[in-house]
């Protein structure tokens, strides 16, 4: 019987289905080479939605903060080959934070939330956004906090272990957030409500997501072409040989984790203030929904490179916001059928495959001396 | 909580009770693990699915009693039917995923898992169904202990199916082949077997024994479609904590965790009954993480 | 490995190209995605709109929320539709699913009122969606009329465009409390012995009705002897059940909607929980009388509306009248869900609305709608200055031989009270 030892040491699909190919693209994606001009492109569109297109600006909010879900799942899943299931604890660990921090600089959070929404909190915009910055800043902080103790325990399971743990501690944070009365048990907490006009509020949190996306991905970009970013990449492809090389990995894994984490719980802060009401099973732990459209956008985009999971959160959000409504009731065979197919059949992503398609446009060339002697046969393979 | 401690002491026989219920419980869990147990270890497939299978099952014996067949009488009809179907979620899904990356299997079957919730779903509507069997009630220690019949007959059905595939696994050539294959797929390829069909077989026989525990379920507990979800995590939570190929292993520890469910829900309160199978969860991996670190320890 | 890894020289313009093609038809199809917003009138149709919940925990009773919407639609359709300023409109109903999460319905809902350009709104179903949906009417200024969200907290913040046709979550189980006080004073005990087990699904519409009865219950000085909470999937309550046959209350009373309830009918009757008084929300959306026969006798539930209630109006006709067409126009029921009547109850506020204002305007339509004060066949409908329905009142049936009969408030019972509960287990 399979025994932990003898499975393999990561999920690195591409390594193990594609051979060589992988390893040649990695450090190319990783020194990331995309013109000014795309992001010049990007920015002016962020920055002109709201404007340009008014009745959109939360959808558009949202996939911002779907690009975000998947950068960071990306982290730990794609580029460290960790394949977490229980990210979304950090969204809503950074939410609940936030919400106690919001409330209990004004108020006793034990009496706020035991009144079931009967009590209100009315702000004026400095005391709101005095609240909201300190609380995601909480979050945040919480979060790496959180990331690092668990990071202790979880990564030292492997590959699916790994995985259902992660889901464990998911799932195990929703139905004991939903026994604690302090922060509103099952009931949730009704949060402060913002202090100005609708459209206002849709854009200050669509600059606040679009912004926190925004260095989510200037900091990843930074930080995978760094040393940080190669010795993460090395515990994917093989964690033993990264430790005989010298890397800590333990503290390499729960740095990456805790990067994830930082930004998700920075994000769940903001959406808890968005929606303005928090609750468990639903809004604060999404496991079923959000804690895998994580990883269906990464898959789908093509994980382990910069750009896979902004493609894939992309295509996959617009896709869904176009369709899944006229769907009634089948939406959900549909994410189904997505994630079997691509799970099984297109796993590479799109960013995988137009690699393997054009790798010269990826700046990967094939040598051919190379390639022709040694374990070219190998090579042959798509 | 220190309320409910007191209560046991007054009034020990309710032990009696949580403990009867606990043990026909875990009984199906054991089912459900087993086969888990089984693909896992035969063909290294992570079968998240597993609760929608238990469900599926319920369903279809939900759905033959409609048309006034015994849900016992249907028992053997939804294993012959599961069986079908894992046979084709095989052809489908799972032969694609074997010789793939652990994640893999857990994702594909992840999405299998959504696609069968919804499609109960939109089959027989979102609501919560139990079959009825039509049996009566003994009733114990003057009211305090009530034992339904159909428990115990579910019980033994629960024996009855674990120890015939225990016997078929020992005895018949397939079974022989499984266990061959599960030992080294290559060899046993050499020795000419065909693995393609062990691997489906296996995977079939999964879905049929799922299928078959939630015939149970549907009569002593209830089934809604996505009520999958804890069933697919206790059949995770025993497996892990028993290890592979450990089948005394998962029936001690399918069993413990239906009482131990029973038990948190009455001294915790039933808020924290689903939490339990969780961190229970989240305690084995850690135990056994720390098992690993022991060992690597003495590698290095 | 021969892809080399020194050969690292980017050849720019290729795959900027590949880039600003996938971000450029990721942005237009971003944008493109709602499609053209629709006005809030298409032709002559009046176009309302709801977000419910057809997936997920609250499926069964949104689809019953569903059914009841659309039965009134069809109604008033028939009867010639709206008339407003000498014209007549049709009404119609756009859907969209909300997955029973309350964020995805605030989400939605500002999808219907910003992109499909929607001004009219029919709630969701449950209090936690209402919850998430009523900041966001509020917001626009769109008026909400909403029949499924029940729970306090929607009606004590001030909201000026939700308004609702039920009765609010602490009177459900009032009547409950009330009743057994009086039957301990007709047995010669004081209420204030009477020992009550609670059992609530752990979300914001059990939790309120939960707070309800502990306010009544303080009323009577009665004593809590057991306050547990469902787990979350609500599908097992029997260590609970163990607890309450040890503990012999003299009332138990249980919420969780159609789930919980289905689950602890399943399960009294396999403990043979002897209980002289169950008081249950939702028994008829769980169809316990069909699931569980004679079991579920004496059981005592809160319910909106009742079929045999002297209620009438000129679209239904009565409340027995709504109950045949219901049944007829619907396969699958044997008891009309209140969860229907209401939501049918809260399109003819609509209808009444708009001609009363006798324009579309929002704000006009809004005033007209706070100065409703109307019979229906579901009972009579006046908002107060919060927005809740003062002039309904809950009614308590129990299950007598299999039948739903008022037995109290006293003014509409047509039966007289069966103490104690004698289930056929």
């Amino acid at each position: 019987m399979t025994s932990d030892n003898t499975l393999p040491r990561s999920g690195t699909l591409a390594d193990q289905g594609a051979g060589g190919r992988a390893a040649g693209r990695r450090i190319a994606v990783n020194a990331d080479n995309t013109p000014w001009y795309v992001y010049l492109l990007l920015a002016v569109f962020a920055v002109g939605a709201p404007f340009v297109f008014p009745a959109y600006t939360t959808q558009i909010a949202f996939l911002w903060l779907m690009i975000l879900f998947a950068l960071t799942w990306d982290i730990a899943g794609g580029q460290m080959g960790y394949n977490s299931l229980g990210n979304i604890f950090f969204f809503g660990a950074g939410m609940y934070i936030s919400a106690i921090v919001q409330i209990g600089l004004f108020t006793d959070v034990g009496a706020y939330t035991s009144a079931r929404g009967g009590e209100q909190l009315v702000q004026d915009h400095g005391d709101y956004f005095y609240g909201l910055v300190l609380g995601t800043a909480a979050a945040a902080v919480g979060c790496v906090v959180l990331a690092l103790l668990l990071g202790r325990i979880v990564f030292g399971l492997r590959g699916p272990y790994f995985a259902i743990g992660t889901l464990g501690i998911a799932l195990s944070a929703r139905e004991l957030a939903g026994t604690w009365a302090w922060i509103g048990g099952g009931s949730g907490i009704a949060m402060p409500v913002y202090p100005g006009q609708p459209h206002e509020k849709s854009v200050v949190f669509y600059i606040a997501l679009f912004t926190l996306a925004a260095l989510t991905f200037a900091f990843l970009r930074w930080l995978y072409a760094t040393r940080f970013g190669l010795a993460v990449n090395a515990i994917r492809d093989d964690e033993e040989k990264a430790e005989a090389m010298g890397i800590h990995t333990l503290r390499h894994k729960q740095v990456a984790w805790a990067v994830a984490a930082f930004f998700l719980g920075m994000s769940g802060a903001i959406f808890g203030n968005m929606t303005g009401f928090v609750e468990p099973l639903e809004v604060a732990f999404p496991t079923v929904t959000f804690g895998i459209f994580m990883v269906v956008m990464a898959l789908l985009g093509g994980k382990g490179t910069l750009w896979g999971p902004v493609i894939g959160a992309t295509l996959f959000h617009v896709v869904k916001e176009v369709t899944w409504t006229y769907l009634l009731g089948w939406q959900w065979v549909a994410l189904g059928l997505l994630i079997v197919v691509n799970v099984v059949f297109f796993q590479e992503g799109i960013m995988g495959w137009m690699q393997r398609r054009w790798p010269e446009r990826f700046g990967i060339t094939v040598d051919e001396r190379l390639s022709t002697g040694g374990d070219a046969g190998r090579e042959g393979t798509p | 909580m220190l309320d409910n401690l007191d209560l046991l002491t007054l009034a020990p026989v309710l032990n009696v009770q949580l403990l009867l219920d606990g043990l026909f419980i875990g009984g199906i869990f054991v089912l459900a693990a087993y086969g888990l147990a089984l693909v896992w270890g035969v063909m290294n497939v992570k079968n998240l699915a597993q609760g929608e299978y238990v469900i599926m099952g319920g369903y279809f014996a939900w759905h033959l009693g409609t048309y006034g067949i015994h849900p016992i009488l249907s028992l053997p009809l939804v294993f012959a039917i599961m069986f079908a179907f894992g046979w084709v979620v095989y052809l489908l899904v799972i032969k694609w995923v074997i010789s793939r990356d652990l994640f893999t299997s857990l994702l594909a079957t992840f999405g299998i898992a959504l696609i069968v919730q919804q499609g109960l779903n939109l089959a027989y509507g979102p609501e919560v169904r139990t079959a009825n069997s039509g049996f009566g009630t003994n009733v114990l220690f003057g009211g305090l202990v009530t034992i339904a019949d159909i428990k115990i007959v579910s019980f033994g059905l629960c024996i009855l199916l674990a120890a015939s595939v225990i016997v078929f696994m020992k005895t018949s050539r397939m079974g022989q082949a499984i266990r061959a294959t599960a030992q080294d797929a290559r060899a046993a390829k050499i020795m000419g077997i065909d693995t393609e069909r062990v691997y489906a077989f296996t995977y079939s026989l999964n879905a049929a024994i799922c299928g078959a525990a939630g015939v149970l379920v549907s009569m002593i507990w209830v089934i809604q479609p996505f009520y999958g979800v804890p069933h697919s995590i206790r059949a995770f939570v025993i497996v892990t904590a028993a290890g592979l190929g450990n089948i005394p292993g998962v029936i001690v520890a399918g069993l413990g965790l239906g009482v131990a469910e029973q038990y948190s829900g009455f001294v915790l309160g039933a808020e924290f009954q689903q939490a339990t199978a969780l961190i229970l969860l989240v305690l084995v991996l850690i135990w056994r993480q720390i098992q690993l670190a022991q060992h690597r320890q003495v590698v290095q | 490995m021969t892809y080399c890894f020194e050969s690292v020289r980017a050849s720019k313009s290729n795959l900027s190209r590949t880039l600003t093609g996938f971000v450029l038809a990721g942005a237009t199809a971003g944008l493109i995605a709602g499609g053209p917003a629709s006005a809030k009138v298409e032709g002559d149709t009046i176009i309302l709109g709801s977000a419910n919940s057809l997936t997920g925990k609250y499926s069964s009773n949104g689809v019953d929320t569903q059914n009841g919407y659309d039965l009134a639609i069809k109604t008033i359709n028939e009867m010639g539709g709206v008339t407003i300023d000498g014209k007549q409109y049709k009404l119609a109903v756009k859907y969209y699913d909300d997955e029973s999460t309350p964020a995805r319905t605030a989400q939605l809902l500002e999808r219907l009122i910003e992109q499909d350009g929607v001004q009219y709104i029919l709630g969701p179903y449950s209090s936690p969606t209402t919850i998430a949906a009523a900041p966001v009417v509020e917001k626009y200024k769109v008026p909400m009329v909403e029949a499924e969200g029940a729970s306090r907290a929607l009606f004590n913040k001030g909201y000026k465009y939700t308004f609702a046709v039920l009765s609010t979550s602490e009177q459900y189980l009032a009547s409950a409390v009330a009743l057994a006080a009086e039957v301990a004073e007709k047995n010669g005990k004081q209420p204030s012995e009477v020992r009550v087990a609670m059992v609530f699904e752990n979300d914001a519409f059990s939790q309120d009705v939960r707070a309800g009865v502990v306010e009544d219950m303080e009323k009577f000085g009665m004593q809590v002897i057991l306050d547990d909470k469902m787990p979350s999937d609500l599908s097992d309550i029997s260590a609970t059940l163990t607890k309450v046959k040890a503990l012999k209350p003299d009332l138990l009373v249980i919420s969780g909607h159609n789930k919980g309830a289905v689950t602890a009918a399943r399960q009294m009757k396999e403990l043979q929980v002897e209980v002289p008084m169950v008081a249950m929300t939702h028994c008829e959306g769980a169809k316990v009388i069909d699931q569980f026969g004679a079991a579920a006798d004496g059981y005592l539930c809160p319910t909106q509306w009742a079929e045999t209630l002297s209620y009438s109006d000129k679209y239904f006709g009565s409340a027995a009248d709504y109950d045949k067409l219901f049944k007829e126009s619907f396969e699958g029921y044997s008891t009309v869900p209140y969860q229907a009547a209401q939501a049918s109850a809260a399109v003819l506020v609509w209808k009444e609305a708009f001609e009363k204002a006798n324009s579309l305007d929002t704000e006009k339509v809004r005033d007209a709608i706070a100065a409703t004060d109307m019979e229906t066949f579901y009972g009579p409908i006046k908002f107060s200055e919060a927005g809740n329905n003062i002039a309904k009142p809950m009614v308590l049936r129990q299950i007598q031989n299999g039948e739903y009969n008022v037995v109290a408030p006293s003014k509409y019972a047509s039966h007289e009270l069966v103490w104690p509960r004698e289930a056929m287990y």
